[in-house]
């Protein structure tokens, strides 16, 4: 009988083995994590699991049951450590020969460069954030390294958690300015501020440093913040080391065609943080660490392994999402500091409104939408249509203003 | 015939059930989803099952009617 081994068992793996099944693929499906647990979901690590008020039961990913159902063998506890004559090597010995190999081993936190002495985080897994967790119900002061998504929501759950002393530093003027126009991501600090975090924005860390018992970090401008807890969120590193010498090419992320295939080894796929495809619209060599493309990638995959005569290309409309306080913050396509743009206000301009990203014809390629759920489907809807002509960004908006009017009489969608 | 159904307390909004299937589902003003119809035929309900998955929530299910 045929076999899958799917290396990597979060959302990217299990949707891919779920995604098989679907296509009524009928050999046997090894799923591989490395954690000696059920497949859980990410995204809430750094807010409802951080803050206490969900445990990893309510954000399983495939339980014993449905895997056992589905015949879908989950192989847990045990990293893959290599490739090699047609098998996965897992640390304990292992060996696991397969006709398709699918690599979903995803990103890690990029490691503090300032040492991690007790007291500094990262937060990926699960025991990231129970320990992370248990740090903040000790109170702070909590310094955030990083104003990124992750940096952001961890700084919005402490506050939450009832940490008074929060600070979130960033190199970066005003972060989200590279994704995002300054003065739309300039909101965004302005978010934090207005809820207590202290931002020190335009400022690097030189210097973590241990200081009787407590933390410091060292700011390039000479100021030093004292620190109970530290959390680095600069980023992320694709899972793909344990693959050298496996013939397996990798360059930051597993290098592969537009159907998601290795460029060189046969029967060998790659899904999530961890693909470095050849997006074919964009004509270059594209890894998003966002989601719902792992989710889509693992059906593309998934498509492709059971269909080899109708290899589908994988060409997703890029969605990234970020909760924040009672915020919600949604990217769509292509956004961009030096794009043409657009803002349209929703029904309270204070905290609903869109922005809406062009190219230079004026075709709508990408938006940001803040706490406006129809604003979200709208755009959405007009980016992943393939069947209609391009909208411009006209077009987009004039469908968000009549939605803001439509939805006046009732108050609905100023939450 | 299946039937699908939503977890209203669970969702958030994330819209990624519309891309999927958009004569199924719609989202309201107050960021809800909106079943536009509950009964799936067999011949749909692989694309139906498939936005449902990708519910960043897990919000939907689709079973035997």
């Amino acid at each position: 009988m045929a076999r899958t081994v799917i290396v990597g068992a979060s959302v990217g793996g299990v949707r891919t083995a779920q995604a098989l099944r679907a296509a009524e693929y009928e050999g046997e499906i090894v799923l591989v994590g490395d954690e000696n647990v059920l497949p859980y979901d990410k995204p809430p690590l750094s807010k409802a699991l951080l803050a206490g008020t969900t445990s990893v039961d309510n954000v399983g990913l495939l339980t014993r049951e449905a895997a056992a159902q589905t015949g879908i063998e989950l192989r847990l506890g045990s990293a893959a450590v290599g490739v090699a004559d047609g098998a996965v090597r897992l640390a304990d010995g292992t060996e696991l020969p397969y006709d398709d190999l699918v690599i979903a081993t995803g990103a890690r936190a990029r490691p503090s460069p300032w040492g991690t002495p007790p007291g500094v985080h990262v937060v990926r897994s699960l025991d990231d954030a129970h320990r992370l967790g248990t740090a903040l119900r000790a109170g702070g002061p909590l310094v955030v390294i990083g104003a990124g998504f992750i940096g952001a929501e961890v700084a919005a759950t402490a506050l939450g958690m009832g940490l008074t002393d929060v600070t979130v530093v960033d190199p970066v003027a005003v972060p989200l300015s590279r994704v995002l126009n300054e003065e739309v991501a300039g909101v965004f600090g302005d978010l934090h501020a207005g809820r207590g975090v202290t931002t020190r924005f335009g400022v690097g860390v030189t210097d973590v440093r241990e200081a009787g018992g407590a933390l410091e970090v060292v700011l390039d401008d000479g100021s030093v913040l004292p620190a109970a807890t530290i959390v680095v969120g600069i980023g992320a590193i694709p899972n793909d080391e344990w693959l050298a010498h496996s013939g397996i090419p990798t360059d930051g992320g597993v290098l592969c065609d537009s159907h998601c295939s290795s460029v060189e080894a046969p029967h060998v796929w790659a899904v999530g943080d961890v693909a470095r495809w050849w997006h074919p619209v964009y004509d270059r060599y594209v890894r998003l660490e966002h989601w719902t493309n792992a989710v889509e990638q693992a059906v593309c995959v998934a498509h492709n392994i059971t269909h080899p005569e109708d290899l589908r290309s994988h060409a997703p409309v890029e969605y990234v999402w970020s909760d924040q306080y009672d915020w919600k913050i949604q990217l769509v396509g292509r956004t961009g500091g030096d794009l043409a743009h657009v803002r349209v206000d929703g029904a309270d301009p204070a905290r609903s409104f869109a922005v809406l990203y062009g190219d230079g014809t004026g075709r709508f390629i990408g938006a940001l939408t803040v706490n406006w759920p129809k604003a979200l489907v709208t755009c959405r809807r007009a980016l992943s249509r393939p069947s209609t002509p391009p909208s411009t960004v006209g077009d987009v908006q004039g469908l968000l203003n009549s939605a803001r009017q439509a939805s006046r009489p009732t108050g609905a969608g100023a939450r | 015939m299946a039937v699908v159904k939503a977890d209203l307390e669970a969702c958030q909004g994330y819209a990624n059930c519309v891309v999927g299937a958009e004569d199924v589902f719609d989202i309201d003003d107050g960021g809800i989803v909106v079943l536009l119809r509950t009964t799936i035929n067999d011949a749909e309900r692989s694309r139906v099952e498939e936005a449902a998955r990708s519910c960043p929530v897990s919000a939907l299910v689709v079973e035997d009617q």
